[in-house]
């Protein structure tokens, strides 16, 4: 394992997730696919967090500061908190789409089409 | 965590704080009027702190483990976010009574959702400021499907996920950013950046930086109704409920230019790469308010033609953003980011103005379409001529603030060697008067439908009021509100 692979598996999820959000019709699916490209934000994170920033922890352990074992951390943080905000975000998704199901009976993006111009 | 993070938070935790209060006094009383001016009178208190905290902290305080700040650039946005909320809120009263038994709920998710974009343009560190996105962004996705109608949740769904989306693209480029320079901290990256040898003759001197830039700009740009990522707007504009959409065309934008000045200016901000960036804002710019004004000439839906409006105004601010003068020592270095402070000022006012009038008329009529104005003038005389003032505002006609934030952020262009882009901006402001000037004629020339007379309630007539006279004190005395900006830009420029 290095960098350039997790970074590789990384951009290669965000894609499929990304094609997925462009052509897909189904509600459901998009949130997953947005899912999807979130994750792959989270491996990259944690990936960068692993590989790069620690080499400058590697010297004496003297010399290392507060700031780098911060920002040693920040990855690994960040991707916390893009796990909790996923979530809510799709909670609050699922919300409308079944606000959206039981007017329409559909859950078809392709069918919301009353707001255009 | 100490009291001294407490202070300087103290604007956002008490924005937080008073969306619980007014949930639980939801709870507990029945008739839900009360709830408006507890909300209206409760936004006070952040005012006050607000005012304490820029008379009483020194230029760059930073708290809370460094994530955090009180500087003016935040404290200018506070004011305008806060002043914003405020006048939304009381505007909204009557419209309110729609959703029955729900104002509470409606008053929460708009306090919760400020508070989140106080956050964001107080945020020195990029986690904090996905953070306060999301917390804007999920409430505002909520509000636009508050009537629950169909085209209502239709909104809310399509504002939802694309802002999802964007949050996605928007924080891979994030990610990348503290990949190439190791910090999530937004001076730390300049640090890092400016430590960096550049990579020979490669935009933004390293891939990695290139790729973050692009899609941090990618990402925030949906929320500045940036083109290509202008789509959601005519939609949510048309089905969400008017008082959010004037919260959202003012307040979400306002704090989304405001963190990409930061990000730019400040983690951005070497010479050699502001070159870059102005340049990629600049094409930007140009095709943003292109597509918005050319889009918005034959729309029929009011709303959905103010959407447009919106994009076309997110072009101009984008020229201020893009006039970045050579380097940090000359005069008028500061001239973009000042104008674009004070644009948004203008545009805030104008755009409260516009839409209260509007309210207060389609709470009557019943109907957004444009062809429902016809005779306004003689239904609703001071309320046509105050909405036609705005139109006129948003159009850039002297003596009001949209002329003269045109003005600031087309010199500012010119200075800085962005000629084309102001005269492409012109010309834009030429082809808006087509669809700005159909709304007046419509409204002082053509036979109105009935001859009833359109009334409104005290509370949204008062607040037309006062966003008319802020866009003709600021277009005929700009110096105080010009300064103020001077003052906040140099929060943001090191």
């Amino acid at each position: 394992m290095n960098l350039e692979n997790v970074l590789l598996v990384s951009a290669i999820i965000f894609a499929i997730g990304l094609y997925g959000a462009m052509t897909r019709r189904n509600a459901i699916i998009l949130l997953m696919s947005i899912e999807l490209m979130f994750n792959a934000v989270n491996i990259a994170a944690v990936g960068f967090s692993r590989y790069t920033v620690p080499t400058a922890l590697a010297g004496d352990p003297v010399s290392v500061t507060t700031d780098m074992v911060q920002s040693a951390l920040s990855g690994h943080i960040f991707a916390l908190f893009i796990i909790a905000s996923a979530a809510a975000e799709v909670a609050l998704g699922l919300a409308l789409v079944i606000a959206i199901y039981r007017q329409r009976e559909t859950a078809d993006v392709s069918e919301l089409d009353t707001l255009r111009g | 965590m100490t009291a001294h993070d407490l202070w300087l938070l103290s604007p956002e935790l008490s924005v937080a704080g008073l969306a619980v209060l007014v949930i639980i006094v939801d709870l507990i009383i029945d008739k839900k009027t009360p709830l408006i001016w507890l909300a209206a009178i409760g936004l006070l208190v952040p005012l006050g702190l607000t005012l304490g905290l820029w008379f009483n902290t020194p230029e760059t305080e930073i708290g809370v483990f460094g994530t955090v700040t009180a500087d003016r650039f935040a404290l200018f946005f506070h004011f305008l976010l806060i002043g914003t909320t405020g006048a939304v809120i009381i505007a909204g009263a009557t419209y309110s009574k729609k959703f029955v038994g729900f104002q509470g709920e409606f008053l929460t998710l708009v306090l919760l959702s400020v508070s989140g974009m106080m956050l964001l343009v107080a945020s020195r560190d990029v986690i904090t400021a996905y953070v306060a996105l999301e917390l804007s962004a999920l409430p505002a996705a909520a509000l636009a499907a508050f009537l629950r109608t169909d085209r209502s949740l239709e909104a809310g769904l399509k504002f939802l996920l694309l802002s999802a989306l964007s949050s996605a693209v928007l924080l891979y480029g994030l990610v990348y950013l503290y990949g190439a320079t190791g910090t999530t901290d937004i001076s730390g990256m300049l640090e890092a950046i400016n430590g960096m040898t550049a990579d020979g003759g490669r935009a933004f001197g390293s891939s990695a930086i290139m790729l973050g830039v692009v899609m941090v700009v990618a990402g925030f740009g949906f929320k500045m109704a940036m083109a290509p990522f202008q789509m959601w707007v005519p939609d949510v504009y048309e089905g969400a409920p008017t008082p959010v959409v004037a919260f959202l065309s003012i307040a979400s934008k306002s704090a989304a230019f405001a963190i990409v000045l930061r990000v730019l200016y400040t983690a951005l901000g070497t010479e050699g790469l502001a070159a870059d960036w102005s340049t990629l804002i600049a094409i930007l710019a140009a095709i943003t308010m292109t597509a918005g004004n050319l889009l918005a000439l034959s729309q029929q839906n009011i709303k959905r033609m103010l959407g447009y409006s919106t994009v076309a105004h997110a072009g101009y601010l984008l020229v201020g953003l893009a006039a970045v003068a050579g380097n940090s020592d000359s005069a008028d270095f500061i001239a973009g980011p000042q104008g674009v402070l004070f644009y948004l000022v203008a545009y805030a006012v104008t755009n409260l103005a516009v839409f209260f009038a509007i309210i207060a008329i389609t709470n009557k009529t019943g109907s957004d379409m444009i062809s429902g104005f016809a005779g306004m003038a003689r239904r609703a005389p001071v309320l046509s001529v105050l909405l036609a003032l705005g139109l006129l505002s948003l159009l850039g006609i002297p003596p009001t603030a949209g002329f003269l934030g045109k003005i600031f952020v087309f010199s500012a262009a010119v200075d800085s060697g962005l000629a084309w882009l102001a005269i492409i901006g012109v010309i834009n402001s030429v082809v808006s008067a087509f669809y700005y000037l159909r709304v007046v004629r419509t409204m002082f020339l053509d036979e109105p439908e009935s001859e009833e007379r359109v009334t409104a309630d005290i509370p949204v007539w008062a607040a037309t009021l006062v966003a008319s006279a802020g866009l003709l004190i600021f277009g005929i005395a700009p110096s105080s509100l010009l300064e103020f900006a001077r003052y906040a830009v140099f929060g943001v420029i090191t």
